[in-house]
């Protein structure tokens, strides 16, 4: 009986090969004191050998032609599997652009939390260019950056447990389906406002991943009002949440003001024409949503 | 509100096939959104009509070169209850 052990503990993987092993030679050490005796003994002399093997064998078992022809293949699959991915992945989401909107560094994110909060005494809000490609997040605070709303969007999902927890109605499940409901916003409103610039003709130098980085700017001040909120009680969660959706209205017209309007009229003078109505009008509802969508998004956490 | 991705999908499957279900002669012309009044703008600013009406058109015509795309997509809505026990009716 010990004997079939050691010998299928020889065939199995190595943490039960090993365990195994150990078993046969806490048993053979018992059979070595009963080496005195009966009929096992014939066998038990060799008892000591198996275990031994079986251990020696786990060691080295790379070096069993079969077993190391199977892990050459196995590895090559991984790496042909690894390269069909990068090439398809690379075509549907573009990595290089995405590693632009990730070079950022402390200072920037710094800046424009502080931006994102208090945008009132910035002057300049265009984004510097350099040789026709924009300058890369980490020398320009008016770049845009998907490193803010994808923190953002976690601690939210975060927060938004930890709110729900102190009201008791917290469960696993939940923190999913706060996760992807915001998520839903979050895709719904970049697709609205892509159909309304398609809708309007602007023609603009926003990507689809720049409009999903300032929809992604609101959770900051979701996140603000929430944790005043669970600080400080309802009132402070009414107050955080207003000034949190008076500086993203101002800080979303201001920047997209240069985007989305023509030259003249980024500069304030008053332009006539059906056209340049039509974009403002734009830029005020996308600027607009923001603060409903701040709303629509937390009031369920502070009751 | 707890939207999913999958009332996301389902909500892009309806609508698209709302557009694609949109007649031409029944209906659109009739309303004076007919293909042949849209394109007159050539011009600099086509117009937030004209737009409209072009992504209607576009729309038509993708779904359209597949063979009855609207009894396919119809099909998903509806299988889709089988596999996830009928929650949504």
């Amino acid at each position: 009986m010990d004997y079939t052990a050691s010998q299928s503990g020889f065939r199995q993987q190595p943490s039960t090969r090993l365990r195994n092993s150990s078993a046969d030679v806490s048993d053979g050490s018992q059979l070595f004191e009963d080496m005195s005796g009966s009929g096992p003994g014939a066998y038990s002399r060799n008892q000591p050998a198996g275990p031994q093997a079986a251990w020696y064998a786990g060691q080295s078992f790379l070096s069993d032609p079969m077993s190391s022809l199977a892990m050459t293949y196995g590895s090559s699959l991984a790496s042909q599997g690894k390269d069909m991915v990068d090439k398809n992945l690379d075509r549907f989401i573009p990595i290089s652009k995405l590693k632009y909107y990730f070079a950022v560094d402390t200072v920037y994110v710094g800046k424009k939390l502080g931006l994102l909060v208090f945008p009132y005494m910035h002057k300049n809000w265009e984004v510097s260019y350099q040789q026709d490609t924009p300058v890369a997040p980490r020398f320009d605070v008016n770049a845009p950056d998907l490193y803010i709303p994808a923190m953002g969007f976690i601690t939210y999902v975060l927060v938004a447990g930890l709110a729900l927890g102190t009201q008791n109605r917290f469960s696993p499940e939940l923190l999913g389906v706060q996760a992807s409901s915001a998520l839903v916003w979050l895709i719904m409103e970049v697709l609205l406002v892509l159909l309304s610039l398609y809708l309007i003709t602007v023609n603009t130098d926003l990507t689809t991943i720049d409009l999903l980085a300032f929809s992604g700017y609101k959770y900051v001040g979701m996140i603000v009002g929430v944790v005043a909120g669970l600080l400080f009680g309802r009132l402070a969660y009414f107050l955080s949440l207003l000034w949190c959706c008076a500086a993203i209205f101002v800080f979303m017209i201001r920047t997209l003001r240069l985007k989305l309007l023509s030259e003249a009229a980024a500069e304030g003078k008053l332009v006539r024409g059906a056209r340049n109505q039509l974009r403002m009008y734009l830029t005020m509802s996308i600027a607009a949503a923001q603060p409903v969508f701040m709303y629509w998004l937390t009031y369920h956490l502070i009751r | 509100m707890a939207f999913t991705l999958y009332t996301l999908i389902q909500t892009a499957i309806l609508c698209t096939n709302a557009v694609a279900v949109l007649h031409e002669e029944r209906f659109l012309s009739k309303i004076g959104w007919g293909v042949e009044q849209g394109v007159g703008g050539f011009g600099d600013d086509p117009g937030v009509k004209a737009q409209i009406l072009n992504l209607i058109r576009s729309v038509r015509t993708v779904m359209r070169v597949k063979v009855n795309s609207q009894v396919r997509m119809i099909v998903t809505f509806l299988l889709q209850g089988v596999f996830t026990g009928w929650h949504i009716f």
